[in-house]
């Protein structure tokens, strides 16, 4: 088994988790879709520390966040394939 | 893995079984912590449980207090209470409904007698019950005697793949054994709180629990000055990674596997409904939470972290997992079982769950927790709103 550097919970999710100490700019990385055992690869755009989310596809202002195969929040800026998702791009649905 | 199918508790006089075996002072207001506190000192095997209230409260909130100390007296990991309060009434209604489990207990009011000769006093009768309770013997429980609250806290991403999903595998595992289950947190579900709310096992327990949920939900939307970005995720959630609240509810969902709850319980409120997962209406912050679980009669917890909280019970023992591999390396002395290995799928999750479960047993059995070695016993109690 190589090594995985994100995992992704569900299927459905669009952001996967990164599991290793850092991923850096322009990495091929391994991904492990838990909920299906299924293997899929990405490349970096950011720099991204271990338990911070990547962006599995495109995503555009207004989209909801899927993980867990659930919403967890919408989009308050445009994310490109690869980058970085935390609270500079994504904010609560709630509160 | 095979299960065990018991561990070595403390029998107590109503049928209850306790994995520690305290003697504790307990005052009922802020104001006898003092006392409380030198009778401690005095008498060795005994531990004070000092607090911050108690005077003054009414209603729902002097209800809840009153539930919170009575549980705590009443919770099988205490052996034998003293009460201390100001004024013999309230003291007494807290010893009266103690001693209806048959364990001993005795009460003691400050007033008239200051507290150079009420510490004498009580120290006289907490020798006696450090002395009786010490010759106290672990026997064989069955593992029905065990029951299990659970609370996450330091939260990260971590919490929701790995470590919070371990301890929902050994609800899974557990549960059969007639194992009574809690877990709280109601602000901590926003988000999953439709998803939990299916989780209820009759439409009683759904509907009690929606009920529970919006009313937290409209409290905090009251209180809120403009949003709670600075409390919920935390600061150390948002260095671990969570985004969002919606995303830490959904992580801290994981620690109840596949489990349905059977009934939600006030704060601090003892279940009667058997054994089975239960909900109870709690605080999201990790030492209120557990204080009324310990008061609900819960013997043993469970507090999987990501970025290391060390928080610790008076009298319920609390084991700390992380699958934070920095945490567990850099905080190893709070943790008890490190599941990181999950992470970088060298452990799955039901070899966590066992893992778990192991551990769980041996600190039933006596084995310190990391946090009672350290010395952690927080005790604090919820306080509804501003006293009268």
């Amino acid at each position: 088994m190589s090594n995985t550097d994100i995992i992704i919970h569900d299927e459905k999710d669009n952001v996967g988790v990164v599991v290793i100490e850092k991923i850096t700019p322009d990495q091929d990385c391994s991904c492990w879709i838990m909920e299906n055992d299924k293997s899929v690869s990405i490349q970096s755009k950011d720099e991204i520390p271990l338990g911070h989310k990547i962006a599995m596809i495109d995503l555009n202002e207004g989209d909801t966040i899927l993980k867990y195969g659930h919403d967890i929040g919408k989009v308050v800026k445009n994310i490109k394939k690869g980058e970085h998702v935390h609270v500079h791009n994504v904010k609560t649905k709630k509160w | 893995m095979e299960i065990p199918k018991s561990f070595l508790g403390y029998k107590r006089e109503n049928g209850r079984a306790g994995t520690r075996n305290h003697v504790i002072i307990l005052p009922v207001d802020d104001i006898s912590n003092a006392c409380a506190e030198a009778v401690a000192n005095n008498i060795k095997g005994t531990i004070a449980l000092p607090h911050s209230y108690g005077r003054l409260q009414f209603g729902a909130d002097l209800e809840l207090h009153f539930r919170t100390m009575i549980g705590t007296g009443k919770n099988p990991n205490v052996a034998a209470v003293i009460v201390v309060g100001i004024e013999p009434k309230w003291t007494k209604r807290i010893v009266d409904a103690i001693a209806t489990t048959g364990k001993p207990v005795e009460g003691f009011s400050i007033e008239g007698v200051g507290d150079i000769d009420t510490i004498a006093k009580v120290s006289k009768k907490a020798q006696e019950f450090s002395m009786w309770a010490s010759e106290k013997q672990r026997e064989e429980c069955p593992m029905s005697d065990l029951w299990i609250s659970v609370k996450c806290g330091e939260s990260d991403t971590t919490s929701g793949l790995a470590s919070n999903p371990t301890v929902g595998n050994l609800m899974d595992k557990l549960e059969p054994l007639g194992v009574h289950l809690c877990f709280g947190e109601t602000s901590e579900l926003t988000g999953a709180e439709t998803v939990c709310e299916k989780r209820g096992k009759t439409p009683e327990a759904q509907a009690k629990f929606k009920k529970t949920w919006n009313d937290y939900n409209d409290f905090i939307l009251k209180e809120a000055t403009d949003d709670l970005s600075e409390s919920q995720p935390t600061a150390g959630n948002i260095a671990g990674g969570l985004t969002t609240i919606e995303e830490k509810a959904f992580g801290n969902f994981q620690k109840i596997g596949g489990c349905q709850f059977i009934d939600v319980l006030e704060p601090a409120e003892e279940p009667t409904k058997g054994a089975g997962l239960y909900f109870m209406d709690t605080s999201s912050a990790a030492a209120e939470c557990v204080t009324l679980q310990a008061a609900g009669g819960f013997n043993i917890h469970l507090f999987p972290t990501g970025q290391g909280n060390i928080i610790g019970n008076p009298i319920e023992p609390v084991i700390k997992l992380t699958a934070n591999p920095l945490t567990a390396k850099t905080m190893s002395e709070h943790i008890d079982v490190d599941v990181s290995k999950i992470l970088s799928r060298e452990m799955n999750l039901s070899q966590a769950g066992d893992e778990l479960i192991k551990s769980t047993l041996r600190v039933a059995n006596g084995r310190l927790t990391c946090a009672e070695a350290l010395g952690h016993k927080e005790f604090v109690m919820t306080k509804l709103y501003r006293s009268a």
